[in-house]
């Protein structure tokens, strides 16, 4: 009945594009019409959170076909919270875009808004090949943003990244193929538990995993993303840190838990992917040298944390995870979005050109520091919180060599973070941050306004920290509909 | 069993043309793959003991099967339209050199034996400035041949 509201995240994105394409552009009404459009999927998000926190599950069989025929639309507490702080990113990335001017470009906020359709979409569909379609809607205007009013070096980055995600887009699609070839069926609820009883069938949700796993750059088809995100427009790379690569995530945790019921055949496997993705992302976030390059390496790390909720696959492990998934979202975009301020208003995002920030960009230093200290795992921020409750499922799944390496991890990112403070905010003023003005060099300020996103999304972390109840037991939630699948295998099934 | 070599001698000249350095190439290699992941699907709707869907003409149960000429279909839409775009990208950056900046400085000229070691067929999208040859003018984005 009320699942009836279900396309509509992806419907009113899409509408509100055709019609700023169709009307003369103005600046005032594209960013009005964006900004709009996502607070409503927003509160619609945050509708469903409320309406699923039961562990209940809505549907809608879109068209209005027996079931079976239709392809089907369903919410759990996972998909609502997912839509919620998508539609949170996209607001506070996209004001951000419109106040550093990035949006010079017509399309610009028309081609954002189908991106989020594509990721809503994703979050909410029950159906594998639905999914592929809904993920080429996302990619397909992420293909465009990544050159966008770009020279050379972003079309380098932007043949990179549209190889890849062919790639990985024809590999799923011989996934799909293979599924369905096995069962007769694309509909997730139909495929439950398949992959545990058919060999067969856990090879062909392997291909699935392996192109999911590419799309959200986990190691070892991580590598991709360190040559693509740090060479977008800024808002651009905030943008996709909390939309593309997560979707990657939401598919694995989904079809691990519906397809592979938790096999704990493949735990093993899938925590050893996770592991290793957490030291390499840390480890190579350490080597680069610009702003943003460290905060995107340090991305591949943050995914191997939350990989660990499949690989522990309890309560407390998955519920862990996907705390850890939105919060770092949150934190992560409020991080992108300081270093995009930081190479709007310097030009460069070259550590070592800059320095002496803090003394003359002080709401930005405490608009970076809280998100970054956060993402280390400092008390009593969110970050802290999620890493806590993941080592405290993995001592209680046995696995204490994984939470030894959390820890260790945690250290690595705080210096990792430590390296971006120290050189751009302490010491002296690097050359970037002077500009040649007629009556001789001044140092060139910040301006306030494109902080005020950062520490809208960064607030959350001292949130979600401080008051981190609510949001634990909501994932919780998630959590046991992902252990238990069987309230949503029974909304989305045809049977 | 026909669908099958079909599918391995397309992935197979696709993942060769996958790994070469042009960027036409690689599309042409993507349209191979595409070609296998599409012969795949409409396998998996049982080929070989399904008749032709006429109406009136046999039993329903025997019909090829839609659902996977539909994502055949579909999948056939998104990728025709995402390797139109991956031509374009072909055409604006030119060079397929990953280098992102040529050195500021032009690079002193090559001993002429070392000019043979280039690739003897050079890709006609390519501008000749080849990946192993001189390295290219700073600003330099097109060649009287790309733009004729």
């Amino acid at each position: 009945m009320s699942g009836s509201w279900l396309p509509v995240p992806v419907v009113a994105p899409l509408l509100a594009t055709a019609l700023l394409v169709l009307l003369p552009y103005r600046p005032a009404v594209s960013r009005t019409l964006a900004l709009g459009v996502s607070a409503g999927v927003l509160a619609l998000g945050g509708w469903l959170v409320v309406e699923t926190h039961d562990g209940s599950v809505l549907s809608q069989d879109v068209g209005a076909w027996p079931p079976g025929v239709a392809i089907v639309f369903a919410a759990d507490q996972f998909s609502a919270l997912m839509v919620s702080v998508t539609a949170l990113l996209v607001i506070g990335c996209l004001s951000f875009a419109f106040t550093i001017r990035e949006d010079t470009h017509r399309l610009y906020a028309p081609l954002a808004l189908v991106l989020s359709a594509g990721v809503y979409g994703a979050y909410l569909t029950a159906d594998l090949f639905n999914l592929f379609v809904f993920i080429e809607v996302m990619l397909a205007p992420s293909y465009v943003l990544v050159v966008l009013a770009g020279g050379r070096r972003r079309v380098t980055a932007g043949r990179i990244y549209l190889t890849v995600s062919l790639l990985a887009s024809t590999v799923y699609l011989v996934g799909i193929a293979l599924l369905y070839g096995l069962t007769g069926t694309v509909n997730l609820g139909d495929l439950a538990g398949s992959a545990r009883t058919s060999q067969a069938v856990a090879v062909a949700g392997g291909v699935l995993l392996v192109a999911m796993a590419t799309k959200a750059a986990v190691v070892p088809v991580h590598s991709w993303l360190p040559r693509v995100y740090p060479q977008t427009n800024p808002a651009v790379a905030a943008l996709f840190s909390g939309l593309l690569t997560k979707v990657g995530i939401y598919v694995i945790f989904r079809v691990y838990a519906v397809l592979y019921d938790g096999d704990p055949r493949y735990a093993g496997l899938v925590l050893t992917i996770a592991v290793v993705s957490m030291v390499v992302g840390a480890l190579g976030a350490l080597g680069e040298t610009s702003f943003r390059s460290i905060l995107i390496f340090s991305m591949v790390g943050h995914l191997g944390f939350m990989l660990m909720g499949p690989g522990l696959f309890t309560t407390l492990g998955l519920a862990a995870a996907i705390f850890y998934l939105l919060q770092y979202v949150l934190a992560k975009a409020a991080l992108l979005v300081c270093a995009g301020v930081v190479e709007h208003t310097y030009g460069t995002g070259d550590l070592d050109r800059l320095g002496g920030l803090v003394s003359r960009a002080r709401i930005l230093a405490v608009a970076f520091i809280v998100p970054g200290f956060s993402l280390a795992g400092v008390p009593p921020l969110s970050g802290f919180v999620a890493k806590l409750t993941l080592i405290r499922a993995s001592f209680e799944a046995g696995r204490y060599l994984t939470a030894s390496l959390v820890v260790a991890v945690g250290l690595l990112t705080l210096l990792a973070i430590g390296k971006i403070w120290n050189q751009a905010f302490w010491g002296h003023d690097g050359e970037a941050t002077w500009g040649g003005e007629p009556e001789g060099p001044v140092a060139v300020r910040v301006r306030t306004w494109p902080v005020v996103p950062a520490l809208a999304l960064g607030s959350f972390s001292v949130l979600l920290g401080v008051a981190a109840e609510p949001l634990l037991v909501a994932t919780e939630v998630a959590a046991n509909g992902l252990l238990d699948p069987g309230a949503y295998v029974a909304a989305v099934s045809g049977r | 069993m026909t669908a099958a070599i079909i599918a391995g001698v397309l992935v197979a000249a696709g993942v060769y043309l996958l790994l070469q350095r042009g960027l036409v190439r690689v599309t042409i290699g993507f349209v191979l793959l595409g070609h296998a992941a599409n012969v795949v699907l409409v396998a998996s709707g049982g080929m070989a003991w399904r008749q032709a869907p006429l109406v009136g003409d046999g039993d329903t149960a025997q019909m090829a099967d839609p659902l996977p000429q539909a994502f055949v279909l579909t999948a056939i839409v998104i990728t025709f339209g995402i390797t139109v775009y991956l031509l374009a990208l072909a055409r604006a950056g030119g060079d397929d050199d990953p280098e992102p900046e040529p050195p500021p400085e032009p690079e002193p000229e090559p001993e002429p034996e070392l000019g043979l070691d280039t690739d003897p067929e050079p890709d006609p999208s390519e501008p000749p400035a080849g990946t192993s040859g001189p390295q290219p003018v700073p600003g330099h984005r097109k060649t009287p041949e790309e733009r004729g």
